[in-house]
This record gives structure tokens, sequence and C-alpha cells, in this order.
């Protein structure tokens, strides 16, 4: 009798509970699109349902950059952005500061997972064709928040004043002035000074906290809801809206990203934490990767260092920028070549000419070029970290040059020629035929 | 004017001779063989003795600006043996590693102010600091009489010699000699450097510890919440085909 009561009112309790979570619901929907805006991003968002490994790079590059914000908030609390204080305020956080060093460490694991999620977000989206029509959009807008990455990296780099900081953005700066006739103005206008200093240590630290994480969050938002609006791309690159239920209107192959890949994606972020945390706690410097052993020196004007190079993720550029040799006595053509070798992504859409979108319909021709990319972007990338004068020099008969030089001007070539043969070998490339429905 | 336009070739010169430095390469350092540091967190009988040989010996012309006396605390010494051992100049226990020697004296005197030492180890790595204290020898044309043969030219003075002796080059076989003993065996000697290495490897990275036990409790942490993911997938998914 008595347990009969209890689960009335039970029963009643919860009941009453909805209605009341009801009418709040209601409320709100009244004054401000909460429902509808959930059911049109996460709950009826129908993606295909053949979403492999590569897919889950685009909500772990969403994380990081929230772990970013997060984190970089804090550390706000206690950098101080002044030329005499700055390097001692990050050993402040270090030591000091109750669990800085977890904070700090991060932050700077975060940059280079950053990077890491990154491009492979980005190889995704070419090996499945992802920028092609109608998705142009959704791909230059992730091209701007790759810039725009490039960037918040670049400040935030400088932050720490160690020598690498420093000379690292007085090389970065400098290249500017290579630009003809406005280059100086530029560069020094950038710096705020004539070399790297206090003014320039300031401003930095505005943009890489105040008007870069703008930007991005802002790109984020729009590369969002330019993919809402077309729907996702798929490993086998067929549309899922061309086979609908002819009753709801729903893709035959499409399932609703909440609770299917928010469930699915929760899986991939335990394990990227799992990676993400192995890194933090046991090699935070990576080698010098991640952190640069040089970076623990104080930033000194008058001392410059031996070797200067960038971090990592911008050593493929900075191999490209070394291999083009000066014309005319001018570095533009390195800088110029430097600059194209980054914006060359945003023309992808318009460089790709095969019938097919995914890697799965492709032929050899393509995967060739295509696998000549990536070595020559691996190469580029390590030999951006070592000095050029790694391998050697060549005999005589090639002038003694760096052997290391040479191989980079090779896989520049390659570099861009993947680019800029594309249009041919996408035609000439023998395709197979694209499934009807997603092949799971 | 001419004066101007010198200087802004001067300038543009200094700005943009790190654009250039790639080709003229960082063979700056012949590759030196480093011994490996005898670093241990854990043992707290050396981080002790380190920190005594590195506050008697280091701290006279180095600082360690950035480290707090009271942080041995984590390494077993008391307030108590701090202040009796460690502090000699009126220093707060809450202080940090200061020293009292004017920068641009010590830059006149020694050619080069002597560095800040709280993150030497970061910097230079334990083997280096392990082999430099051990490569100090006579060298005449220096001015302070010694030189080394991991950083050739060091404007540092062999500050140990006392404990080590004096050793000698032998320019042919680039092999250190004992010339002159000093107050302790080789053996001893070595475990004096690498006690201090072990210190200064602490003192770079206190919370390093702290880092590696937390480490383990996180992956354990997330290995379980990978399995849980997994399976709430899996049961999602069960009906996906």
């Amino acid at each position: 009798m008595t347990n009969n009561n209890k689960s009335q009112d039970k029963s009643q309790d919860k009941s009453k509970l909805a209605s009341v979570m009801g009418g709040t619901l209601n409320w709100v929907d009244a004054r401000f699109p909460l429902t509808s805006n959930i059911k049109a991003h996460l709950t009826e968002y129908y993606a295909p349902k053949n979403f492999n490994f590569w897919y889950f790079f685009g909500s772990l590059a969403l994380l990081v950059l929230v772990l970013q914000i997060l984190t970089g908030i804090f550390l706000t609390m206690h950098y101080k952005p002044d030329a005499e204080l700055a390097f001692g305020s990050v050993e402040y956080i270090m030591r000091d500061v109750p669990w800085g060093w977890l904070i700090r460490y991060m932050h700077s694991t975060g940059a280079s997972m950053f990077f890491v999620v990154v491009y492979l977000h980005m190889f995704r989206g070419i090996i499945y064709g992802s920028y092609r029509n109608p998705r142009e959009l959704i791909w230059l807008f992730g091209v701007a928040i790759f810039l725009a990455l490039m960037g918040e990296a670049f400040f935030g780099y400088l932050l720490p004043w160690g020598q690498m900081s420093y000379w690292g953005a007085q090389v970065i700066v400098n290249l500017f002035s290579a630009i003809p006739f406005i280059g100086p103005d530029v560069s020094e206008w950038l710096r705020g000074d004539y070399l790297v200093s206090d003014a320039t240590l300031n401003r930095f630290f505005a943009f890489h906290v105040i008007a870069l994480p703008f930007v991005l969050v802002g790109l984020v938002v729009a590369h969002l809801i330019a993919l809402h609006e077309v729907g996702s791309n798929n490993p086998d690159g067929v549309e899922i809206k061309k086979h609908k239920d002819k009753a709801t209107g729903i893709p035959l192959d499409g399932i609703p990203f909440h609770p299917y890949y928010t469930v699915k994606d929760m899986v991939g972020v335990a394990a990227f934490l799992i990676v993400f945390s192995a890194i933090l706690f046991f090699a935070p410097e990576m080698g010098g990767y991640f952190l640069e052993a040089n970076n623990f020196v104080p930033a000194d004007p008058l001392k410059t260092p031996a070797h200067i190079a960038p971090v990592w993720y911008f050593t493929p550029y900075y191999s490209i920028l070394r291999a083009v040799p000066p014309i005319l006595n001018s570095q533009f053509p390195g800088v110029a070549a430097m600059g194209l070798s980054v914006v060359a992504f945003a023309f992808l859409p318009w460089l790709d000419r095969s019938p097919v979108k995914s890697i799965r319909q492709r032929g050899s021709l393509y995967k060739g070029w295509l696998a000549a990319f990536v070595v020559s972007f691996l190469i580029l990338g390590y030999l951006g970290t070592v000095p050029s004068n790694v391998w050697g020099q060549f005999g005589a008969w090639m002038g003694g040059a760096d052997r290391a030089t040479v191989v980079a001007r090779f896989f520049t070539v390659v570099y861009f020629l993947f680019f800029i043969l594309m249009p041919w070998y996408t035609k000439k490339d023998k395709t197979k035929p694209v499934p009807e429905r997603v092949t799971g | 004017m001419k004066t101007i336009d010198n200087m802004k070739n001067i300038l543009s010169a200094l700005l943009l001779a790190p654009l250039f430095a790639f080709s003229i390469a960082a063979s700056a350092s012949e590759e030196v063989h480093l011994d490996k540091a005898p670093v241990d967190a854990s043992n707290h009988e050396s981080l002790q003795r380190g920190a005594r040989t590195f506050v008697n010996y280091c701290l006279n012309c180095h600082s360690a600006n950035y480290m707090r006396y009271n942080r041995l605390l984590e390494i077993g010494l008391t307030e108590q043996q701090i202040k009796d051992n460690l502090l000699f100049a009126g220093e707060k226990v809450g202080d940090t590693m200061k020293v009292a020697m004017n920068k641009k004296e010590a830059a006149k005197w020694l050619g080069a102010a002597p560095p800040d030492l709280s993150v030497e180890v970061r910097a230079r790595g334990a083997d280096w600091v392990y082999t430099y204290m051990r490569g100090f020898y006579r060298d005449s044309t220096r001015p302070t009489g010694w030189n080394n043969t991991v950083f050739d030219k060091v404007g540092m003075p062999h500050v140990l010699y006392e404990l080590q002796g004096e050793q000698e080059l032998d320019h042919e076989t680039h092999e250190l000699k004992l010339v002159k003993p000093g107050q302790l065996s080789a053996e001893e000697y070595d475990t004096v450097v690498g006690d201090l290495t072990n210190f200064m490897a602490y003192m770079a990275e206190p919370a390093k510890q702290q880092r590696n036990q937390l480490g383990w409790i996180v992956l354990l942490f997330l290995s379980v919440l990978l399995v849980l993911t997994y399976k709430l997938k899996k049961a999602y998914w069960k009906d996906i085909h």
C-alpha cells in the first residue's frame, strides 16, 4: 500500500517536472530558436552513416580550440606581456601558480596537437574530395581558419620570450621586408619598432589573445554553418540527399548527428586525450619539437642563435622559403613561394577536374601524385627543422651545393606540381564508377 | 645624413642576418661527446647534496631567480635545515635564489654575465652540464687560466678546482689528464658533480615528478573512459548497418 503510494508520488513528481521543463522550453522557444537550432544542427542534421577514422578530426579540432581558449584564459591571468618580465612570468606559472605547469603544458601541447588534427582534417578533405562542388565555401572557410591558426601560433610563440621566440619572430617579420616597395614599412609596422622589442611583444599579445581568437571562432562558426547547409561529404563521395525516404524526406543513408555521431566522437575524444596526455605528462617537450631547448634561454637581441628553425608545423613552408634561391639579389621569390605554398590549398576546388570526388574511385595517376605530395610535405617538413648542411655537400660537379638544399628544391617543385598539374592528371586519370548509395 | 644612411645599412644587415643564417649553418660547435648524467629525481639525498654544492659554489655568481628556497621542502629538507645550511645573507626562506653580483660588472670581469641557472638544464641538457663541470682544463692562453672541452673559450673559471684538482688537455688525443690532484678522488668528484647536475635538473622543472605520477592516473582514467565510450557507441549503433 505504502509502496504503491510512493511510486505514484514519484511518477506525479516526474510529470510535474516534465511539464515545468516543457513550459520553460516553450517560453524560451517563443523568444529564441533553441529547439529548432538543436534540431537543425544536432538531432535532425543527417550525416552519412559511413564516416570512418578520418572523420574524427573535425570534432577534435573543435575540442582543441576550446581547450586552447580555456587554458589561454588562465595563462593570461598570470602572464606579463613585458620584455623584462615575460620569461620570468612563464617560469612563475610553471613553479608558483597552483597547477600552472599543467595549464601551461596543456596550452603548449595543445598548440602542436591543433596542427596535428588540422593537418589530418585537411588530408581527409583532400582524399575524399570534400572541397568539391557544392562544398567549395566550406573548404575556403577552412583554408581561412588554417591561415588564422598559423597567425595565432606565430604570435603566441613570441610570448614566452625565449631565444627561439625572439629570433623566430625576427626572421618571420623580416620576411615581409622582402616584399618590393612596401615591404620595409610593413615589417616595421608589424614590429612597432626597428627590431623585435617590448612594443612587438605587447602587440603580439593583443593579436594572440583577442584579435585572432575572435577571427578563428567566427570562421569556425561560418565553416559549420556552410557545412550544415549543404551536408557532409563521405568516404564514398556520394550525395546522400539524392536518395531520401519518400515519407519523411530523410536521406536513406543519413543518421542524426546526435546521438549517433556525438557518441562516436566521444570515443575519438577519449582516444585523442590518451595521446594528448601521454605527451603532456611524459614528454611535453616532445624531443624539442613542441618546446625547443633554446627557448629556455631568455631572449637576447644581441646574440643570434647558430640555428634558427620554426616550430615543426611551419617547417614545410620554411623549407620552401629556403629552397628558392634569391633572384636579382632579392629574397622576394622565396617569400612569395612560401606564401603560395600555403594559399595553394584554396584553389583545390577549381584545380580538380575529376568526374569523381573520393580516392575510392580514383585511378593510380591521381594516387601517385597524392603520394608524391605527401612525401614532399614530410621531407620538406623534416628538412625545415635542420640546418641545410645536414647532409653535407655535393662534389664539385654540383658546384659544392648543400645536398639538403638540392633535395629541398626537388621536393619544392614536386609540391607545386601537385597543384599545377592537377587539372591535367585528374582529368586523364582512369576512374571507377561512383556507387549510387554509400558502401558502409 | 650619410651617417644615417650608414646606420640604416647596418641595421638592415643586422635584421636580415638571421634570414641568411641558415646558409652559414650551425656547425659552430663541433660534436662533443657528452657523458650520461646520473639524474634521479627520487634520490632525495643526492638532490640535497647537490643543493648544498649549488648554494655554496654556484650561487655566488649565478642566480636561480625562479627557484624558491622553501621549494626544497619537497626534497626532504626541513625549514630549519634550509635556514641553517643554505641561507647566509639574511634571505627569507620564501625568497628566490638571487645573487648580489651586478650583471654589468660581472660582464666586465668575465667577458659575459653569468647566466641565471634556474632552467639551465632544460636549455642545455643534464648531460651537457655534467660533462661541462668535469671538462675544465688549464689553458694559459685564457685570461682566467681555464678552458673547457665542452664550452671552448668559456668565461667561467673552474670554481670546483680545489675539489677536482687541475686537468690538462692532450691536444692530439683530446683526452683530459689530471696533473694536480684535488681534495677529492676522481670518483668522488664525479659524484659531487653528478649530485649537482641532479639538483639542477630537478630545479629546472620542480613539478616533473608530480607530472609523471599524475600522468599514470590520468591515463588510467582515460583508458576506462575509452572502454566506456566505446561500449556506449556500440550500444547506440547496434541498429545502424
